[in-house]
């Protein structure tokens, strides 16, 4: 295993994700109550408390590029364990953002599916469950995913040929183009 | 008037942000100021001697001291002035410490602020005049509220050393919670066994009075001279007569009423004595639980009874006892572990409190020591003991550590292989406190010898499966979570504020914490003593406390009270209230206002209503000066004369450094 070293830690780091996140990470006194309950600890390369630990340690690398960050439901059990109240799943949320701004996406599927779930938001200003499938199935070769599932969505029709268009879908792309804008004058100042 | 003013540097305390030298040369310019200057430490020996020699040899008649807060040093100072053979009033303190050189960086600011202290508290000194204390007696005679091992200790020591106790006791029975534990840490010596000879001791200790199922209603007075009335409850049996045979107790019918000794394990009968070896040893009738009481028909009770002792009829009686000095020793309580839901905690009847598990383990519990499972009785296999439930938790409201969990965690875990020797158990822990004498090398022997599985993480959730439950918890030494499946679950509950702790504290006018917990005058210096004069505290109503602690304490408690009862006469605080008979108008407004009735309405040669002020009784709090329309009660020390010149010299005209 490696030495972490401490003389150096990436203090930008920690004040980001306080700062993003809201949340004191010097108020984790590492119980463990948030792996404790967390439902998803079996998918996890890192434990919830311990992503905690090495935020406190400012473990930049190693954090980001877990695989946690990305398998992580957001389901809140850390949230509402948490005897010093922090709000964990929020700090997952934050990390995974800055993970991706850092070019780092550990999990590619989970990413290609947040990113084909947004562009038929964007498109339709809902989602198009076969176009997310198309595309999702287009990015990570995955063809089989959840095809099981199928057989019972198209009786109920969750999965018709054509798009469901709603209206004002333009003012939902619209919401999009304004998020790009705000982040693109962020970037030049 | 010929005023000495001592600037002190309190090494660097004071000096590093405050220019003291500057201070004293500038104090030179004030009226009625014929020495001035700066010392290293003003309140050692040598900076004592410099204020008695200044005294004497500048002819001084007051002082000031410009140092740290009165709280610490004003009474060391006022005994410089008496050495020097000038009254101690004439000191008064400007305190450019606490309220200056630690709380601002800015040098010349402070300088500044510095210098107006010293001049504000010579403004005041200008109008101050020597006071004189009065003696009164002391009664020589201790209450001591609350009767846990505490409270023993210190009724026994104050009786020991010939002094007169009474001993109020809530509950039916003395000995608190340590009569309820089966075994101590870390000696796992029987709990009762070392408890049981002190309980008989107060019962039969001529200097000692025991009013059990009673509870103190009022304390008036004042150091020396309490007056305290206490509420003794119905017990519904005549208890100079019962001999505690316990023959009503097989009779009676009434046979489910929770059995608050046994931490509502087991039921009880209505009239009940609650343990073997209560003291004292006499049945009482719980009212609610009562057939005669509660529908008017029964009475069995009062046919079996060999002495005839059984009285319906009986009411509460209010008792006046005079004691001169208090100790509270009242304990505290377990947190209410139903808070935690996730735990199923007073939901599943196998997931027990720490307290109910010692009942279950305790040779004269209701099960007679046998380990059970409270669902089914059988016997557990898989013990899992959760720590710090209700306590380092702020989400419940207990941020503290209440210290004593991890050793009797330890204990118990020990005491279940010892009861079922194929038994696993296993203890999650946040970190293990174990501070005490041979107390870690016990939780070790816990782990090495017996071979306690320690888990490092909180538990998350417990839910049955099948007839066990699961618990899942996490193991943050191995990185991951754990689950283990549990006959019995043993939630190791902290220690909060006895209920009503509040109440009682106003009775006795000390201060309490935000949770309840008595203050301490000095949490280090003064640990046992109040900021009431004669009123001290003992064990856990402090804070939680284990019981070596608890017994050091009482002894503590008595000692003070010893060291109080040691002197015939104790002399009054002449900061008090006094009237001015020739401006009083009689109106007697000052006596509504008065919060502790120190104020009496007196007629003069002339037949004018008068307000006169009981001395002994003023605390010197001054509301009543504020409420007289004609300024004649005036509070001695504190006048509206001294208090108006201080505002005058603080909007003097601000100087340069």
């Amino acid at each position: 295993m490696e030495t972490i070293p401490l003389n150096s830690p990436d203090r930008e780091f920690i004040r980001e994700v306080q700062e993003r996140s809201g949340q004191n990470v010097l108020a984790c006194y590492q119980c463990g109550n948030c792996t404790a309950g967390c439902p998803y600890n079996f998918a996890y390369d890192l434990s919830v408390s311990r992503v905690m630990r090495l935020v406190q340690l400012g473990q930049r690398e190693a954090v980001l590029k877990s695989h946690s960050i990305w398998l992580c439901a957001t389901c809140q059990s850390c949230t509402t364990r948490c005897p010093n109240s922090i709000d964990v799943a929020k700090i997952m949320d934050v990390l995974r953002h800055m993970a991706r701004e850092a070019g780092y996406a550990t999990e590619r599927n989970v990413k290609a599916f947040g990113d084909a779930f947004l562009e038929s938001v964007e498109k339709h200003g809902r989602v198009y469950e076969l176009g997310v499938t198309a595309t999702y199935i287009r990015k990570t070769g995955r063809f089989w995913t959840d095809v099981d599932l199928a057989p019972a969505m198209l009786p109920k029709n969750k999965l018709s040929i054509k798009p469901h268009e709603i209206r004002g879908k333009e003012h939902v792309s619209e919401i999009f183009k304004r998020f790009r804008e705000r982040d693109a004058v962020k970037e030049n100042s | 008037m010929r005023i000495g003013v001592f600037i002190c540097h309190c090494g660097s305390n004071i000096a590093a942000t405050v220019d003291c030298p500057a201070v004293a040369e500038q104090a030179k310019g004030l009226q009625d100021v014929v020495f001035t200057t700066d010392t290293m430490y003003t309140c050692s020996e040598p900076g004592q001697n410099e204020i008695i020699e200044a005294i004497k040899e500048h002819k001084l008649d007051g002082v000031v001291v410009a140092s740290c807060s009165p709280r610490m040093h004003e009474a060391t100072f006022r005994r410089a002035l008496e050495r020097a053979g000038l009254n101690r009033y004439m000191l008064e303190m400007a305190n450019i410490r606490e309220h200056v050189s630690w709380i601002g960086k800015n040098k010349e600011r402070n300088t500044v602020k510095a210098f107006e202290l010293v001049s504000i508290a010579v403004a005041k000194l200008r109008n101050n005049n020597p006071l004189y204390a009065n003696k009164f007696d002391v009664t020589k005679r201790v209450l001591v509220i609350g009767g846990g091992v505490a409270g023993i200790q210190a009724a026994l020591d104050c009786a020991d050393a010939g002094y007169q106790v009474v001993m109020v006791e809530r509950e039916q029975s003395i000995g608190g919670k340590m009569a309820k534990i089966d075994k101590t840490f870390p000696t796992v010596d029987c709990s009762s066994c070392i408890l049981g000879p002190k309980m008989v001791d107060v019962s039969q200790h001529e200097n000692i009075t025991l009013y059990a199922l009673s509870e103190v209603e009022k304390i008036e007075g004042y150091v020396g001279n309490f007056d305290v009335q206490v509420r003794k409850k119905a017990t519904y049996v005549n208890w100079d007569e019962c001999t505690g045979c316990g023959a009503c107790m097989e009779k009676c019918p009434s046979k489910k009423n929770i059995d608050k000794f046994n931490e509502g394990i087991s039921k009880c009968t209505s009239i009940n004595i609650p343990f073997p070896q209560a003291i004292p040893k006499k049945a009482a009738i719980n009212p609610e639980g009562c057939l005669m009481l509660q529908k008017g028909k029964c009475g069995v009770c009062a046919k079996v009874c060999p002495t005839k002792c059984i009285d319906f009829e009986q009411k509460d009686e209010i008792i006046t006892e005079k004691v001169g000095a208090v100790i509270a020793a009242t304990g505290y309580d377990m947190f209410d572990h139903s808070v935690y839901k996730q735990y199923g905690a007073g939901q599943y009847p196998d997931v027990i409190t720490s307290l109910q598990y010692e009942r279950l383990m305790n040779a004269s519990g209701p099960t007679g020591g046998h380990i059970i499972r409270p669902s089914d009785g059988k016997e557990p296999k898989k013990v899992v003991f959760v720590q710090c439930v209700g306590s380092r938790d702020p989400s419940v409201g207990r941020p503290y550590c209440s210290g004593f969990c991890c050793m009797y965690t330890a204990k118990q875990a020990i005491l279940t292989k010892d009861h079922i020797p194929d038994s696993d158990s296993y203890v999650f822990y946040m970190d293990i406190r174990s501070p005490g004498k041979g107390y870690d090398e016990f939780t070790r022997r816990a782990q090495e010898q017996y071979g306690v599985q320690y888990l490092r993480g909180r538990v998350s959730m417990i839910y049955p499966k099948g007839d066990r439950y699961v618990v899942r918890g996490s193991d943050t030494l191995a990185g991951t979570q754990v689950e283990v499946e549990a006959d019995l679950v043993v939630l190791a509950v902290g220690a909060e504020s006895a209920k009503n702790a509040p109440a009682l504290a106003e009775k006795m006018r000390i201060s309490y914490d935000n949770y309840g917990f008595f203050m301490e005058a000095h949490p280090k210096l003064k640990p046992v003593e109040t900021n009431t004069a004669g009123v001290y505290l003992a064990g856990s109503c402090v804070g939680p406390r284990d019981i070596p602690t608890s017994v050091g304490q009482g002894s503590a408690a008595a000692a003070k009270v010893m060291t109080l009862f040691s002197k015939d006469k104790l002399e009054s605080d002449p900061q008090v209230s006094s009237v001015n008979t020739s401006r009083c108008i009689g109106c007697m407004k000052c006596a509504t206002t008065c919060p502790f009735g120190a104020i009496k309405e007196v007629t003069d040669r002339a037949g004018n209503v008068k307000a006169e002020v009981i001395e002994t009784v003023c605390q010197g709090c001054g509301i009543c000066t504020v409420t007289c329309p004609q300024g004649a009660i005036q509070l001695q020390h504190f006048t509206d004369n001294q208090i108006l010149a201080e505002v005058n010299a603080l909007c003097q005209a601000q100087l340069d450094f």
